[in-house]
């Protein structure tokens, strides 16, 4: 695996969303503001942020369903914990976080220990922990939390929103753990062949059991922003944006299948997917539009990238 | 290891090579009886027809969709498109049914749709070799978005009471009954004794010894996303004709259901394995969980983490089981 043939997608990527950001910058006036900019930034950073530990785990040739179920069920926790247990709020973000990384254990523990597929082992955490978030909020939702906890989703450090603070911290972070350390070289092995990565002496399970840990936490911080932005808990937080946060590792050069792709891919990838819902909806087309195109250009992406190296096919 | 798993059932007994091959199901529909006695013992309510009509006639279309999808999953594929492409369906149809065109038209107009759409996605499957969870996720979004953006998630009612087929009854049982009853068991005979069927069972289990004996690949494969539309197509109608409005949006997280159906039926997801008569009792078994609860008096918000409960617990048997077995 040369260098060259990795970084192919994201070129190809990288400039698609060149072209989708100047051809949306035409449509409309209002797209190239820094005002704009920066609010989708803010908008985008609960799927960036999930979507980084999916990069690892989807490299692994696992996937995790169980994402939006976490973010939905640790945003109960901590309204729970605050509003019912009596927690003050700092311990109650703590308690939360710590579950949502537990629930993101779980999901590695199933299937590391009793070798069940992620798909299978994820689809089934994805009802049990969107159950126990319905079961324990019972529709309920949790509101009047104090004034500084809206810091975290609507505040702004140096003129930048605060969550796309961590967004590039986590980013930077991530990338430079699956590009440059022994653990990245290990998730890329355990994707390419975990056989030989298990008789080459690479702690298979380990390295598992961390990634999936720490997408049960990043999806537990991305709900602690996302309920913060919107002030209020409910049940339903979250749902669906699996899929959201798979399309942008995918679209960004990930193979489904694993051992290839990197976080560079992935952060172009969900600026592109970010950039076309709202330059389309400025310009006039309709929220549910934008998905269509989202999907069309997910399809075309990787058919491009299929046909500009077909002997990647075999794969 | 798959293939051979069902093969080697062949040395045994026949009650044990029986037991072996219909594990699952076997399970499944254990698990549904004593459902049914123990409930039915708590609260005899449970046992009226009334109650028994509407827990299997009003999931039947979700049983006719896990068919299409456990023949997918068993060819080694994956289809999270097709809770879309059913809203998709049932909208067309109520659709044409509100706007004068013969009934019968109605019917089979969006089943050929389906099929048509789902071909489609199963040639890009077949010969661009991107996978199957990427091409549906796509199909997802298009199918989704479009669905919404053209039609506004409007409601449609005053369908004409002769396009409403799930409601037909004959022997005062729905038709919808009927449907997933005879489709399940023509589906189960074409997968074990067509040769199309053992080819969708090959290409699962090992896509190379299948080539190698002289199979199509790259057509069975599109062959069964197009059956797979059909079954997907069936199902929507009857989401259609059951009730008196069709809501044209996606319901929410059918794929999922749908997917969970043929699984804790038995079909593996690694491909190969599995039958479509178990993701069908699987699906009478969910309805029958969620009806259970109503009437030992559970909140309906504990559905679904029970629900998760129970895949997981099926999953695990299922790898200890195989554990043991190999």
């Amino acid at each position: 695996m040369n260098p060259s043939m990795l970084f192919r997608h994201e070129a190809i990527l990288a400039l698609l969303t060149g072209v989708a950001l100047f051809g949306l910058a035409a449509l409309s006036d209002k797209f190239f503001t820094p005002g704009n900019l920066l609010n989708q930034g803010r908008l985008m950073s609960e799927v960036g942020l999930v979507a980084l530990p999916m990069t690892f785990v989807i490299v692994t040739g696992g996937i995790d369903l169980s994402v939006g179920s976490i973010l939905g069920l640790t945003a109960i926790l901590l309204g729970v914990f605050w509003q019912n247990v009596g927690l003050p709020l700092p311990i109650a973000m703590v308690a939360a976080v710590v579950c949502g990384t537990l629930a993101g254990f779980g999901n590695g523990f199933i299937i590391t220990r009793f070798k069940v597929p992620p798909l299978i082992a994820t689809l089934a955490t994805l009802a049990l922990y969107r159950g126990l978030a319905e079961g324990i909020s019972e529709a309920r939702s949790v509101r009047g939390y104090p004034e500084w906890f809206f810091f975290f989703g609507q505040g702004e450090v140096a003129g930048v929103p605060f969550q796309l603070w961590v967004l590039i911290i986590c980013t930077v972070t991530a990338s430079v753990i699956l590009g440059l350390t022994p653990f990245g070289r290990a998730t890329y092995a355990v994707g390419a062949n975990e056989t030989a990565a298990r008789f080459s002496g690479i702690r298979v399970d380990a390295t598992k059991l961390w990634i999936y840990s720490a997408a049960g936490f990043l999806s537990a911080i991305a709900a602690v922003i996302f309920v913060s932005r919107v002030t209020t808990t409910r049940s339903d937080m979250g749902t669906g944006i699996e899929l959201d946060v798979i399309t942008g590792v995918v679209l960004g050069g990930t193979s489904i299948f694993g051992g290839k792709g990197t976080v560079v891919g992935t952060v172009i990838g969900l600026v592109l997917i970010q950039a076309l819902k709202n330059g389309l909806a400025l310009s006039g087309v309709k929220g549910d539009g934008t998905i269509v195109v989202i999907g069309a250009v997910l399809i075309g992406a990787i058919l491009a990238g299929a046909l500009f190296d077909r002997n990647r096919g075999g794969s | 290891m798959k293939v051979a798993s069902r093969a080697a059932s062949g040395s045994r007994s026949g009650p044990q090579r029986f037991l072996s091959g219909y594990g699952q199901e076997l399970i499944v529909t254990l698990a549904i009886v004593v459902l049914f006695v123990v409930v039915g013992t708590l609260n005899p309510r449970f046992l009226s027809d009334n109650n028994i009509n509407s827990i299997i006639a009003g999931n039947a279309y979700i049983a006719v969709a896990a068919i299409g999808m456990s023949m997918i999953i068993i060819a080694g594929h994956i289809d999270v498109s097709v809770g879309s492409l059913i809203g998709v369906i049932a909208t067309i149809a109520g659709t044409m049914a509100v706007s004068g065109f013969p009934i019968w038209m109605a019917w089979l107009v969006p089943i050929a749709i389906s099929m048509v759409i789902n071909a489609g996605v199963g040639t890009l499957v077949a010969y661009t070799k991107i996978p199957s969870i990427v091409v549906t996720l796509g199909m997802l979004s298009i199918l989704k978005g479009g669905l919404i953006s053209a039609t506004g998630g409007s409601w449609i009612t005053d369908m004409p009471p002769e396009f409403m087929i799930a409601q037909f009854r004959l022997f005062g049982i729905p038709s919808s009954v009927y449907f997933m009853v005879v489709l399940t068991i023509i589906a189960a005979i074409f997968m074990r004794l067509t040769d199309f069927g053992r080819a969708i069972y090959a290409v699962g289990g090992n896509i190379e010894a299948a080539r190698a004996a002289g199979l199509n690949a790259e057509r069975t494969v599109i062959g069964v996303f197009a059956l797979h539309g059909l079954f997907a197509g069936i199902a929507g109608i009857l989401f259609a004709t059951q009730l008196q409005v069709i809501q044209s949006t996606v319901p929410p997280n059918l794929e999922l259901t749908v997917i969970t159906a043929s699984v804790i039926g038995g079909v593996s997801i690694l491909g190969g394995i599995g039958s479509v008569v178990g993701s069908t009792l699987a699906a009478i078994l969910f309805a029958t969980i969620g009806s259970a609860l109503i009437f030992l008096n559970v909140s309906a918000y504990w559905l679904r983490a029970v629900l998760g409960l129970m895949i997981l617990a099926t999953v695990l048997a299922d790898m200890l089981r195989r554990r043991r077995s190999s």
